[in-house]
């Protein structure tokens, strides 16, 4: 059965490579574009891996990630965290409240599918 | 010392250094042995085409007589080897300046050590320039905003092209789109580039515009915590100034943002004003009836609430007629404008046309993030009443957060300012957006 990675980006052509690339490769990709109700989203779908961009509508990534780490079950969900931000700080804040790997945009193709094979250790 | 003050003393030592007559240099350069007297004993000032006469029969460049650019040469040198001092690790590498032969060095060979002092001159006026960009890209809301919206285009673009080139075949379907997306976001990217290249053309002096005096106050008072107990003990503004290292025209502008604290403290303390926050909320006319104090002062004290007393962390805004923003303690998510004007929209200005009168309204600033406020406004007369002439006024605008869940249903839309606000439809808007048409 095919692993499941849920992508929350508000970027709709990003969102479309990512997904053709991971499906691609084999996986079942859900897509999620604004920070809302994104906590919720995770929950529901529960996917092997989540991929997380930091600038959202609604909330911010970093928000989210610190929901997700304090319970309901994705404490140790593996997260890919991106950002247009590659300064020091944005990375010590993923690290800090939890992410598994922080990519800056842009990024290639290849790392995006080696991060999230890692992740799951594929 | 001016800076040719002793050039006839040094005309005067090179001439005696080379044994020469004065009426010898005197006639050589073109002038009477008296006036030459005078020059050599700095009762005349010397430049020009006479300077380089007289260094020329002295064989010397006409630098070295100039006792100020001398001195500014060598300070230069100096510095240039400090610096490269300070960047050595201890490791093996190319032998330190010889400074000890610094002198000699600017009087053997002017030509080079000129040239590197201007190297060293222009190396600083770049290092404070990639200092002066570094800190606005961190700070400037307008290069931020738009440089993520470039970065997540070229992301998008580099998986769309790799896709494209990968050896292989693509269903036709998704090739069409990916073109499709391609041509989309190369568009995208065309016009937010030459948005953000007309953006920055239009900043002329990046230094200048930087550490303005108002921003060294801001940079203070946010240091701070935008709280001084000094002043809430009844202490002495000087007290608090002498940890301060601002240059006059800051220390003006902060002198007078601390003298109205010190009024404000005194006409409403801390204690009492957290006591009324506890019963009617941070309503600043419900404050304002509670403890007898005019909305803006209440406003004021509650911007300074310290962090520490949990009873809320609120935004302030405040200008003056010309609508020209004189106070800026800006929320992580309703940032104050620090270049160009604000949005016409905000409560803050219109509050100018109702003197006296407490406005209040649920903000949305508009953004990929939406943040939600109340905003409570307020202008009030400053200065004492005169005969015939309408008082000057000034406005000031606290801003609550709020939670999103608490937020009416249509709450007025607001941005930072017009060249960072996605909004295409508004009235308000003076200039185009830098950023794409809409988020």
């Amino acid at each position: 059965m095919a692993k499941k990675v849920l992508l929350i980006e508000d970027e709709p052509n990003i969102i479309e490579a990512i997904s053709f690339i991971l499906s691609r490769d084999g996986w079942q990709v859900d897509t999620h574009s604004n920070g809302h109700d994104a906590t919720e989203v995770v929950r529901e779908k529960m996917p092997d891996v989540l991929i997380l961009d930091v600038m959202l509508p609604g909330r911010s990534g970093y928000d989210i990630l610190r929901d997700l780490r304090s319970g309901g079950g994705t404490e140790t969900l593996p997260i890919l965290m991106l950002t247009a931000r590659g300064q020091n700080k944005d990375r010590e804040m993923a690290e800090k409240y939890g992410a598994n790997r922080f990519m800056t945009k842009p990024f290639a193709n290849s790392e995006v599918l080696e991060a999230v094979r890692n992740l799951v250790g594929v | 010392m001016a800076r040719d003050t002793l050039t006839g003393s040094r005309i005067r030592e090179r001439r005696v250094m080379a044994g020469m007559k004065q009426s010898d240099l005197a006639r050589f350069a073109g002038i009477s042995p008296s006036y030459l007297n005078l020059i050599e004993h700095n009762r005349r000032r010397i430049g020009g085409k006479l300077l380089v006469a007289i260094s020329h029969v002295l064989k010397v460049e006409p630098s070295l007589l100039t006792q100020g650019a001398e001195a500014t040469l060598i300070a230069t040198l100096r510095e240039a080897a400090q610096d490269r001092g300070r960047g050595e690790d201890g490791s093996a590498g190319p032998p330190p300046p010889e400074t000890a032969l610094l002198e000699e060095f600017a009087g053997r060979f002017p030509g080079w050590a000129w040239l590197l002092a201007d190297s060293q001159r222009r190396m600083d006026a770049l290092e404070r320039t990639v200092e002066s960009l570094t800190d606005r890209m961190t700070h400037d809301p307008h290069l931020a905003a738009s440089l993520h919206e470039m970065l997540s285009t070229v992301t998008a673009i580099r998986s769309t092209a790799a896709i494209l080139a990968e050896p292989g075949e693509i269903e036709p379907e998704w090739r069409d789109r990916f073109h499709r997306n391609l041509n989309e976001d190369s568009r995208r990217l065309a016009d937010s580039s030459q948005a953000l290249v007309r953006y920055l053309e239009t900043v002329d002096d990046v230094s200048a515009d930087l550490g303005s005096p108002q921003e060294e106050v801001d940079a203070f008072l946010d240091s701070h915590g935008w709280n001084f107990a000094t002043l809430e003990e009844g202490g002495s503004i000087d007290d608090v100034l002498k940890d301060s290292d601002l240059g006059p025209v800051s220390l003006y502008l902060l002198e007078q943002v601390l003298s109205r604290y010190a009024e404000d403290a005194a006409a409403l303390p801390m204690s009492r004003l957290i006591d009324a926050l506890n019963e009617v909320g941070p309503d600043p006319l419900a404050l304002s009836l509670r403890v007898r104090v005019d909305p803006a002062r209440v406003m004021r004290r509650l911007a300074a609430l310290p962090a520490s007393a949990g009873a809320g962390w609120f935004g302030l805004a405040a200008c003056d007629a010309s609508g020209t923003l004189i106070f800026r303690k800006a929320l992580k998510d309703f940032p104050l404008p620090r270049y160009g004007a604000a949005c016409a929209l905000w409560p803050l200005f219109t509050a100018l046309s109702r003197p006296n009168v407490v406005l209040t309204q649920e903000l949305e600033q508009t953004g990929r993030d939406p943040a939600h406020f109340r905003a409570y406004a307020v202008a009030q007369p400053v200065g004492t009443p005169q005969l015939n002439r309408d008082p000057m006024l000034v406005a000031h605008m606290l801003l609550v957060p709020q939670e999103a869940a608490d937020v009416a249903d249509d709450p007025l839309r607001v941005g930072v300012s017009c060249r960072i606000c996605p909004r295409t439809e508004c009235e308000g808007r003076r200039e185009p957006s830098i950023l794409a048409e809409s988020f």
